[in-house]
């Protein structure tokens, strides 16, 4: 079992004919990861290795039963790919692209809510169900299929560190997901949290955050309240100054909101297992789940 | 991106909504010029800085003529201005907004932001204008007016009249107040704003509604179709290293401690000054050299970190995925070779590509301390440092 994603997933990639599109596209392959079709606009009619590239998300999803798509176009035109694939009834949808205006997700949000897709970022490294597919830029190779913890993070390379410490313990993961450093992204941590605690192969949850919003907060209330499995938690940016964007658009501690510290303790006030130190999180991983 | 108030103004003025009379001032002579051209007293002589409390600073005083106008200038423009957002080293003033004096009646609140939780645009209001929002916010929440747009229906007339009758506007500015705030939420969505603020908005004894002043944010994602605000870029009131970091689109951020750090992706580098911190030491910035870094942009943040003197040592924590470690490893040595490195480096490297950047450190004839994981690098780091 897995979350949102799995060995059926028909991916169509967004932006397949660019530099990273393309390098993408075949690791997700080489993965395992169906990938039926590629969308740029004008270049319809032509292959990527043996990926047939169409015009239109509708004229691909019509063609070849994609399901998901993995969006690389570049931030000036990525909202306008997002509702494309939203329009034509994409059931997932995984935004890569860092740097969208903030202006321009706000649109989308608004427009994407009464649809049926789930939008997993923007600024995101994707979705992976080790073992059976990779939607995304991580490295497959810190992975460990099989479960039995779900792993989502506001983080890229963040995510990776926290994964590997979990692999070199001996414990795998059902699905890894970034939701993304935006200040206004798709799925958020409940949406997350709710479909591990509903997964049965997933037993424990990793939560990775960071400052700047209230997205922990509302998640260690929902913890509180619907979930049952143990969670371990982790959230950079204690020494971060406040006013200060920290790389992520959304990494922004501003008017005394956000910060590290007020998570923290929402996270600890709702029973989640905090790790202080980041160094120690594979061990920490280990005594609460194993 | 932040910009000046006076700049701000130019913007609402384009907008039409109405600002007090005056123009900025560069020096003494041209202060005279803005006060002689407003021909009434006092005049406002407003400190022109990135950041706010400039009041209780000393950064804003009246002018009762002409002589007194130029004098205040002269003592503002050059001086350090302390408040309590510019840290303890204060800002130096290089420009002032020389303003009419204004009939003040009434003095609110108003400011715009998107609500990064339920994607609207959110319209701030209050009566308590002139104080420090945060402040009123934390004791009497119940005196902010919030009023959430959706960006698809944009900003309606039943919007900006809940605005005004939360304020408690009087009829006769009713008028004014709508057609102005109207004005400001075009301003905020043609501009990508990630706030405006108005604080205080006054009323004037003759109703007049007029914004007495003008903060303005911008989203620098959005930056690449807002050319002319590109152009109110100051970088007078950037950290120089923070200015050379932008030329290479380096994410730096200048930090008070002695560890200089440098990281691919920005949670794992929040999480890397947490961890020298951790460790007994204290970060002397931030540095996310992103996820596709080449080795000339690992060259050039080395080069900056090492720009700072008060760096007495360095981490380096790269998890490759998309940065392969011998890319950073090649960028490292060539800084390397460049630069000459003074101060102990430790480095961290999990990984695509791992084994090549070990040996490409190990062959590079630089005494280069490698570390087994994040924990073993930060406490080799501050130890190092700690002497």
């Amino acid at each position: 079992m897995s979350i949102f994603v799995d060995n059926n997933t028909r991916l169509l990639v967004q932006g397949i004919t660019g530099k990273e599109g393309q390098f993408h596209t075949r690791q997700c392959a080489a993965y395992g990861t169906q990938v039926v079709a590629g969308v740029t606009p004008g270049k319809g009619g032509q292959k990527m290795d043996d990926i047939p590239v169409f015009n239109t998300v509708t004229e691909a999803v019509a063609q070849t039963g994609a399901n998901c798509s993995m969006i690389f176009v570049p931030p000036a035109f990525a909202a306008d790919a997002i509702m494309e694939a939203a329009d034509a009834g994409v059931d997932i949808i995984v935004a890569i692209t860092e740097g969208i205006p903030v202006m321009d997700m706000m649109k989308v949000k608004n427009c994407i809510e009464g649809a049926n897709s789930r939008l997993i970022g923007p600024n995101c490294p994707g979705i992976i169900t080790p073992g059976q597919c990779k939607i995304g830029i991580m490295p497959d190779a810190i992975h460990k299929p099989g479960g039995p913890v779900g792993v989502v993070s506001r983080s890229g390379t963040l995510t990776y560190e926290v994964v590997h410490q979990l692999t070199l313990q001996g414990i795998g993961q059902t699905t890894c997901l970034g939701i993304g450093g935006d200040p206004v992204n798709g799925t958020n941590f409940i949406d997350c949290l709710d479909a591990f605690e509903n997964d049965p192969q997933t037993t424990g949850i990793v939560m990775v955050g960071e400052i700047g919003g209230t997205a922990e907060e509302e998640a260690s209330e929902f913890i509180k309240q619907h979930v049952t499995k143990p969670v371990v938690g982790f959230i950079a940016g204690l020494t971060a100054p406040p006013g200060r964007r920290m790389g992520h658009a959304g990494a922004i501690i501003s008017g005394g909101s956000g910060t590290a510290q007020a998570k923290i303790e929402a996270m600890k006030a709702s029973g989640i297992h905090i790790c202080e130190n980041l160094g120690m999180f594979g061990e920490l991983c280990s005594e609460v789940f194993l | 991106m932040k910009i000046h108030e006076y700049q701000a103004k130019e913007l609402f003025k384009k907008y039409n909504i109405p600002i007090p009379d005056g123009g900025v001032a560069f020096n003494p002579d041209e202060a005279k010029q803005v006060a002689e051209n407003l021909g009434q007293f006092p005049v406002v002589v407003k400190a022109q800085i990135h950041a706010g409390g400039r009041g209780k600073g000393g950064g804003v005083k009246l002018a009762g003529s002409i002589d007194e106008a130029v004098g205040i200038t002269e003592e503002i423009i050059g001086m350090n201005l302390v408040t309590h957002q510019t840290g303890p080293q204060g800002k130096r003033v290089s420009k002032v907004l020389v303003e009419q004096g204004l009939n003040i009646a009434t003095e609110l609140y108003l400011s715009m932001i998107p609500d990064r939780a339920t994607a609207k645009i959110v319209i701030m209001a209050s009566q308590a204008g002139g104080m420090d929002i945060e402040e009123v916010a934390a004791s009497t929440p119940e005196k902010i007016i919030k009023v959430f747009i959706d960006p698809l229906m944009g900003i309606q007339p039943f919007h900006c009249r809940q605005v005004a009758f939360g304020l408690n506007l009087s009829s006769s500015v009713m008028r004014p107040f709508v057609s102005m705030l109207a004005s400001l939420y075009r301003l905020f969505i043609d501009y990508d704003c990630s706030l405006v603020e108005i604080n205080p908005l006054v009323i004037t004894a003759e109703d007049a509604v007029i914004a007495l002043d003008a903060k303005m944010d911008f989203d620098d994602n959005a930056l690449y179709r807002h050319k002319d605000i590109i152009e109110y870029r100051d970088t007078d009131e950037e950290d120089p290293l923070e200015v050379e970091a932008s030329k290479f689109h380096l994410n730096y951020i200048k930090l008070d401690g002695n560890i200089g750090n440098m990281v691919n992706g920005a949670g794992l580098a929040m999480a890397t000054m947490d961890i020298i911190k951790l460790a007994g030491a204290e970060p002397a910035n931030f540095l996310d050299v992103g996820g596709g870094a080449s080795a000339e942009m690992v060259e050039n943040g080395f080069r900056i970190m090492l720009g700072d003197k008060n760096v007495k040592g360095i981490l380096i924590n790269i998890f490759g995925g998309i940065l392969r470690c011998d890319v950073l490893a090649e960028g490292v040595v060539h800084a390397a070779e460049k630069t000459g490195i003074n101060v102990p480096v430790v480095i961290r490297m999990e990984g695509t590509n791992v084994e090549q950047g070990r040996k490409i450190l190990a062959e590079s004839g630089f005494s280069l301390i490698t570390a087994s994981d994040m924990k073993d690098a930060a406490e080799k780091v501050a130890q190092l440092v700690a002497g």
